[in-house]
């Protein structure tokens, strides 16, 4: 089984909108950053299966077998 | 006199009289320019009841203390009228340049009042101010009008109206420098009525400044500042506000089809990521902005390019009218630019419109066979665009806004407004606090009055629950008051991603010689908050218009990330109420008011 990963804005580039990862058991969004190269302090926003919360906490989730994980750099407008 | 140049202009359009007064500086301190002093100028002379469109009602156009200097984004104007959209005090801001060249002709404020009995313009060249003839541009769309009169005033900025301001659409924008647009509350229809096409500025004045070498220290720290930040100095130069598209997609508080769903599956269409891969040119920045989020695109329309949508009019005409198609929402911006109408309520309009013909209230019938507004069908944007501006055939039922139009067919709970105006593009169910901020809004339904999409999806300064209540209400009060502040000191909302409370407060002392703290920064902008609030309570707005459509109260969201929640409004309003310091009503308590020196 694979989880998905959705990069957006500057975390696409060189990596693309979206990666697929084997799936390991317990594993978290810190795991996929690091094997990405991506740094907490870069990130803004983490969705874990639909949910949201502060950006440390939410990497410390496990994804599901079928999960997926949305990445966000720091972004805004209005 | 620091920062104010100490000048009003007053043009009366009536009579042809133009005069000019002096700025009462304790006055101005007190509200410190914009929003806060033009809502104080026009509350000073016109009467809450006023029909906005009577000869008598007025305009205040006016920049800030900090228009005009080296402060970053330091070049918006804001226009303060009665809005013939909401009732409401309309305080609508543009960026651009023109704010910073009514202060290099040499004027802090134009005040206009009466009405032409011809279609005129108005030229101001510092202390040489005409009223002329208009007529061979009433009726033409923004970017000719704007030409010819750049042609006949060489030099000058040119604010306009186009064809909807002309015929009083209530959701008519003022636009200036083509495509920059004070677009919300109608006030381009208040300019239409006053038979007002355009105004064209320019000058070579500038303003005294306290210290000059200190504010040069303090602007540079805040230069630093926005480009250090992730947001200011990243995020938004590269993809312009539409970053947005995507992680308010994730989120599920993307509006599809009014309000029916929360989350497009085609977004990807139409977000920042795309804009940038295959329509960006290049970025077209505001005066003296070190951000740069205004896109320059590909578009049919000009092989140069022409000025890019926002995240709103991106989600409103893609999400919102279920079509996913770049160009299509190029187009649609292009067609409101040159019509001058404001892209959130346009679309949004259109967005009630094809619910109503979903659920058979406009039928082909209705329509006379004309291209249906269906949710899904490119071909009906920009036609019935066309037809709103130029309030063809039911594109005059249109042009009147999505509350009248779902008013009209006797359902008004199809329009998702607040007070008439149009709430933009981020679902309340799924956003508490934010849903607290467009209820509680003066202008009605707006986003930029209190921007808690910062905290409660974007992280930042930090990020918050965003379906808890705690706390909310503090929360709203704060972003509404720091909002006030900034919009009154003629900078650009976006530098609040980088800067705060005591970063504004530097910048003031250094061009006015004030003294000011954070803190006192935060009262005048809660004073300007309740000055707003005491105009709409005399012109009759209640307690029971501080609501949110009954879908968003009561329908649960279908799908998403944001599945089964509603708005928890009746237990955040009584919260938010007490924190304002007003009774359960919502009206200012006269302790509250006494504090503010409003009493």
């Amino acid at each position: 089984m694979a989880i998905k990963i959705k990069l957006f804005a500057n975390f696409r580039d060189g990596r693309g909108k979206i990666v697929e990862m084997d799936y390991t058991p317990g594993m978290t969004g810190q795991d996929v950053i690091d094997d990405l190269g991506i740094t907490a302090p870069e990130i803004a926003a983490v969705i874990v299966d639909g949910v949201d919360g502060k950006v440390d906490a939410m990497l410390a989730v496990p994804i599901k077998e079928d999960g997926y994980i949305a990445i966000f750099p720091p972004v805004a407008g209005g | 006199m620091f920062g104010y140049m100490g000048k009003i202009l007053r043009v009366n359009l009536t009579t042809n009289a133009i005069t000019t007064e002096d700025l009462d500086f304790e006055l101005a301190k007190k509200y410190i320019g914009g929003r806060g002093l033009g809502t104080k100028l026009y509350m000073d002379e016109v009467d809450p009841k006023i029909d906005p469109f009577a000869a008598e009602n007025k305009i205040v156009i006016i920049n800030g203390p900090l228009s005009g200097t080296a402060t970053p984004t330091g070049g918006r104007y804001m226009v303060v009228t009665k809005s013939p959209l909401t009732g409401c005090i309309a305080s609508s801001n543009s960026g651009g340049e023109w704010g910073a060249y009514l202060k290099y002709a040499g004027y802090d404020a134009v005040i206009i009042e009466g009405k032409a009995s011809l279609p005129v313009y108005i030229n101001i060249d510092e202390e040489k101010v005409e009223i002329l003839p208009a007529l061979d541009v009433w009726g033409k769309l923004v970017t000719e009008a704007s030409d010819i009169l750049r042609e006949k005033q060489p030099g000058s900025k040119v604010m306009t109206i186009g064809p909807a301001g002309e015929k009083l659409s209530q959701m008519a924008a003022i636009m200036n420098e083509n495509d920059r647009t004070a677009g919300r509350s109608g006030v381009g229809a208040v300019m239409g009525s006053k038979n007002l096409k355009a105004i064209t500025v320019k000058g070579n004045l500038k303003p005294e400044i306290a210290d000059a070498e200190a504010l040069k220290a303090v602007t540079k720290e805040c230069r630093a500042l926005l480009k250090e930040n992730g947001v200011t100095g990243g995020g938004l130069p590269t993809y312009g506000t539409a970053v947005l598209v995507n992680i308010i997609n994730e989120h599920g508080v993307y509006p599809t089809n009014n309000f029916q769903g929360g989350v497009d599956p085609d977004a990807e269409a139409v977000s920042g990521e795309t804009m940038t891969e295959k329509y960006l040119i290049k970025r077209n920045p505001c005066h003296h902005c070190p951000i740069g989020c205004g896109r320059w695109v590909k578009s049919e329309h000009s092989p140069d390019g022409i000025g890019g949508p926002e995240y709103e009019t991106l989600w409103v005409f893609a999400g919102d009218l279920g079509i996913n198609d770049m160009d299509v929402v190029i187009d649609a911006n292009y067609w409101c630019n040159e019509l001058g109408l404001d892209t959130i309520s346009a679309g949004a309009t259109l967005a009630a419109a094809m619910e109503l013909y979903q659920r058979g209230f406009i039928t082909d019938e209705i329509l006379a066979d004309d291209i249906a507004l269906k949710f899904g069908n490119p071909e009906s944007v920009v036609h019935w665009l066309k037809k709103m501006g130029n309030r063809e055939g039911f594109g005059d039922l249109l042009a009147r806004g999505s509350y009248r139009l779902a008013d009209f067919f006797g359902v008004p709970e199809y329009s998702m407004s607040v007070k008439k105006q149009d709430i933009p593009a981020y679902d309340p169910r799924g956003i508490q606090g934010m849903g607290l901020q467009y209820a509680t809004s003066n202008r009605g339904g707006c986003h930029v009055r209190g921007y808690l999409i910062s905290p409660e999806i974007l992280g930042l300064p930090e990020k918050l629950d965003r379906f808890d209540l705690a706390g909310k209400e503090v929360w709203a009060k704060a972003f509404q008051d720091l909002t006030a502040v900034i919009d009154s000191l003629g900078l650009c909302l976006f530098t609040s991603f980088a800067m705060g409370a005591q970063n504004y407060a530097d910048m003031i002392n250094e061009v006015l010689g004030t003294k000011w703290s954070a803190d006192e920064v935060m009262l005048a902008g809660e004073r300007i908050w309740n000055l707003e609030k005491l105009f709409n309570l005399e012109a009759g707005i209640t307690k029971a218009d501080d609501t949110l459509p009954p879908r968003l109260l009561n329908e649960p969201m279908p799908e998403g990330p944001t599945k089964g929640w509603v708005h928890k409004l009746d237990e955040l309003l009584p919260l938010y109420y007490k924190e304002r310091g007003w009774d359960e009503d919502g009206i200012p308590t006269e302790e509250r008011l006494k504090k503010l020196g409003l009493l």
